[in-house]
């Protein structure tokens, strides 16, 4: 009985470590895969290298790191503000009503496969950008308002739950010093949440950094170094999404090592998030 | 009464992490007597009636220093199986807690626990232990509804009724009238003069009315310490400590 | 003078607020309202009954969605054993300590890995090392990896609800903590667990990424775990951008944008039931 007992316990802790086993395993392979191709073609020639020729051996992935950044910058940008808002309307301003039908949305926009959204992009907003603010429409811009609306209810629900963590003392006491309720708001509850709202913020960054499909749809394909908001561009997730199907050789090899440098972008900025987030609790 | 010891304590301390709980309790408890610990709130009863099962293994950082035996045997040596323990000796608890299951299955629980699956036996099982804990006649017409249903005081004997049916040696009762209603304690109280025939009990009052009226032998806990132990007549009426007399007499409580 | 500024500053404040709760409504209803209504005129019951042809141009989704299902079901098969397990060793069979806080560590690191690199894995490992092939099972098992995370959090959340007694009147009664995690924990759990594993189920329907790279893209019905298939999401995403056919993308991101938001219209309902309604 009590052997039997004992085995269960071990079955039971083998199970447990499948998800730091297979995080280990996805590191492995990629690894493995896209390490060799980065020794070749010598680090920083691979960072910072300008030209993706994958033909003539060109392996540079600055600009889909430049695109990267600008696309999650916009993103960002468009999104940190709006979530803001959102998180505080739920939290402080919510006539019944209203809330009722804000939540079920970001809900839904959780929801939403990211196809669609790309889908959505690429109907309706690129055509928009193209005639009224020229470029070829598929563009930083574009992308950014998406990813922006795509990674709001990451902001959204991870600020609403840092100021409904907060003790309800902090606004009755700005209140009862004279403060308007937009004062304590601003200057006393925003501040305070401000750990659990830089961790959405940075959650809501590695989504957007790892966003794939609706970016290959809607940003184009230029594998240049993007000047403005309105040129089209390619970011780490979008440079292997669309190449993938077709690469061999070296030039896998090279996709698999554009993941490399997102996994190790991920990592830093999950464990970062990780991090911040025990602190809090904890 | 018989004088055999059904339980001897010797020497035992306990701590949670670095808080001392009990402290150096030596004690004898009869077969088939109603043996009461009484004292004030934190002295340290529940913790006594949790070592006697060893419940007190779920707690991290408990320890213990001393013996506890029953019926001679050390119940902390590795060679005796902790189920077992736990099925000669069992509790109930301050709140009735029924699982969320139908009557039948409530009290089925320990014996299916043990290994008994066949139906008919099971259906003995239940119906003798609901019989002995006196909730046989209230419900014996609705043994597949959910336990929930049942009233504090049912509910109570019903958990009575789950250790019954594994046939134990000793219950350990924790303030086992605590939320109930004065019929419903008058009924537990009178259920627990019936068991005393079969088992030995130690009860840990809701107050000492209580003890006087069921008990056999109290002992006093203050602060983990055994203050004093003795007849119940003789400790409620010429109590031998000081300390057990202002309590009694509410000078604290 | 200075009073009067505050109370404007709060007057923008309040516009600007609601400003933004009112257009992020408005974005949500513009891409349903887009999608669904180009679509659903589309959705017939032909569409779902009849398997794509001619590259996707005519006929219907249904091996699609036959894919779709296949590919969920190989996903939900394999990671909510090893969800729950996981689960339950956090919660029954280990206190906060250095083994809980690095299976903590990785799964929250697990939840942060975009599909794509789930793709490149899954690729690489199962496709190519493990000679699956673009396969169901392929793409089963990278979804599995995938979930797991969101499997493992509900699942917790779940064992967590239940009340400690439960636990102490097992284990009183003499069981082991096997028995008491199958009959007094376990059973109670269950209706959370579902929901975790409902969430899940939305989520892997939405997939591209990962499943474009070890599911294939083969428009035939399936014969086997082996064989190659297209989900609804996949053939979605390769009708718009190749062009193929507008409408039939309308028709299939319709379908898509249905489907998802029911699973996870109840999955939240259940949530709210389940989880968060706790005292």
């Amino acid at each position: 009985m009590e052997i039997k007992e004992k085995i269960i316990e071990k079955i039971f802790l083998l199970i447990a470590f499948s998800s730091i086993s297979i995080l280990a395993l996805i590191a492995f392979f990629i690894f493995e895969e896209g390490l060799p191709l980065i020794w070749k073609v010598g680090p920083e020639a691979f960072i910072l290298g300008e030209r993706w020729v994958p033909s003539q051996g060109s392996f540079g992935i600055l600009p889909m790191i430049v695109g990267s950044f600008w696309v999650t910058t916009g993103a960002l940008v468009l999104g940190v503000p709006l979530g803001l808002a959102c998180a505080i309307f739920l939290c402080e301003w919510t006539p019944p009503l209203a809330s009722m039908v804000l939540r079920p949305t970001i809900q839904l926009l959780a929801a939403i496969p990211s196809v669609i959204y790309g889908f959505w992009g690429l109907i309706v907003l690129v055509p928009l950008v193209r005639n009224y603010l020229g470029g070829p429409g598929m563009s930083i811009l574009s992308g950014s308002f998406i990813l922006g609306f795509m990674i709001l209810p990451t902001i959204i629900s991870i600020s609403e739950d840092s100021l409904k963590a907060l003790p309800p003392s902090y606004k009755v006491g700005a209140l009862a010093l004279g403060a308007t309720h937009w004062q304590a708001i601003w200057r006393v509850m925003i501040p305070a949440a401000r750990s659990g709202i830089v961790t959405s913020i940075i959650l809501g960054m590695g989504r957007a950094i790892g966003e794939t499909m609706a970016m290959i749809m809607i940003l184009g394909n230029a594998v240049k170094i993007p000047t403005s908001f309105l040129d089209s561009a390619r970011t780490l997730t979008t440079n292997i999404g669309i190449e993938m199907g077709y690469a061999s050789g070296d030039h896998r090899q090279a996709l698999f090592a554009t993941g490399v440098i997102l996994f190790f972008i991920i990592m830093i900025l999950n464990s970062l998030a990780i991090f911040l987030s025990r602190r809090r609790v904890g | 009464m018989s004088q055999e010891k059904k339980i001897v304590i010797k020497n035992f301390n306990f701590y949670y992490n670095s808080v001392q709980a009990l402290r150096d309790i030596d004690l004898d408890i009869q077969s088939n007597e109603i043996f009461t610990i009484f004292g004030p709130a934190r002295s340290g009863k529940t913790t006594l009636l949790k070592s006697l099962n060893r419940l007190t293994d779920l707690i991290f950082g408990a320890r213990h220093t001393g013996t506890i035996l029953l019926d001679g045997m050390d119940i902390y040596d590795p060679e005796l199986s902790l189920t077992q323990l736990r099925r000669r000796i069992g509790m109930v608890f301050d709140l009735p807690t029924p699982l969320p299951m139908s009557v039948f299955d409530n009290v089925a629980y320990g014996p299916k626990l043990s290994g008994i699956t066949q139906k008919k036996r099971l259906v003995e099982i239940v119906e003798k232990a609901l019989r002995s804990a006196v909730l046989w006649e209230e419900v014996k017409g609705r043994l597949h509804t959910s336990a929930l249903r049942l009233s504090g005081g049912q509910q109570q004997r019903l958990c009575i009724a789950r250790i019954l049916a594994l046939e134990p040696e000793v219950l350990l009762l924790d303030e086992p009238c605590s939320g109930l209603d004065p019929i419903s304690t008058a009924s537990i109280e009178e259920t627990l003069r019936e068991l005393k025939k079969e088992y030995t009990i130690i009860l840990a009052p809701h107050n000492i009315q209580q003890a006087s009226r069921v008990a056999d032998r109290a002992g006093f806990f203050l602060n983990g310490e055994l203050i004093e132990t003795g007849p119940v007549f003789q400790v409620f009426t010429r109590p031998k400590d000081k300390r057990t007399e202002d309590y009694i007499t509410g000078k604290f409580g | 003078m200075i009073n009067r500024t505050r109370y404007l500053t709060q007057s923008i404040a309040k516009v600007l607020i609601w400003m933004a709760a009112l257009s992020t409504i408005a974005v949500m209803i513009l891409i349903l309202f887009q999608i669904l209504r180009e679509g659903l005129p589309i959705l017939h019951l032909r569409f779902f009954l009849d398997s794509p042809k001619n590259m996707g141009r005519e006929g219907g989704i249904f091996s699609t969605i036959i894919g779709t299902f296949a590919l969920t079901i190989v996903a939900i098969f394999f990671a909510a054993p090893l969800g729950v397990g996981t689960a339950i060793f956090l919660r029954e069979y280990t206190r906060e300590s250095q083994i809980s806080r690095i299976i903590r560590f990785g799964t929250d690191c697990l939840a942060g890995v975009p599909s794509i690199i789930f793709g490149l894995f899954g690729f690489v490992f199962f496709v190519i090392f493990l000679n699956m092939g673009w396969s169901i099972l392929s793409g089963g098992l990278t979804l599995a990896a995938m979930i797991l995370p969101t499997i493992i959090s509900t699942a917790e959340e779940a064992i967590k609800t239940i009340p400690y007694s439960y636990r102490e009147v097992s284990y009183s009664l003499g069981g082991t903590k096997w028995q008491t995690v199958m009959r007094a924990i376990l059973p109670n759990a269950l209706p959370g667990i579902f929901t975790g594993i409902i969430l899940s189920v939305g989520r892997s329907i939405g997939e591209t990424a990962a499943v474009i790279l070890t599911a294939g893209s083969s428009l035939m019905m399936p014969n086997s775990l082996f064989s190659p298939i297209r989900t609804m999401s996949v053939h979605f995403y390769i009708l718009a951008r190749e062009g193929i056919s507008m409408e039939m993308a309308y028709g299939t991101g319709a379908a898509l944008i249905l489907l998802v938001l029911s699973i996870n219209t109840v999955a939240n309902w259940l949530l709210n039931r389940y989880i968060r309604h706790r005292v």
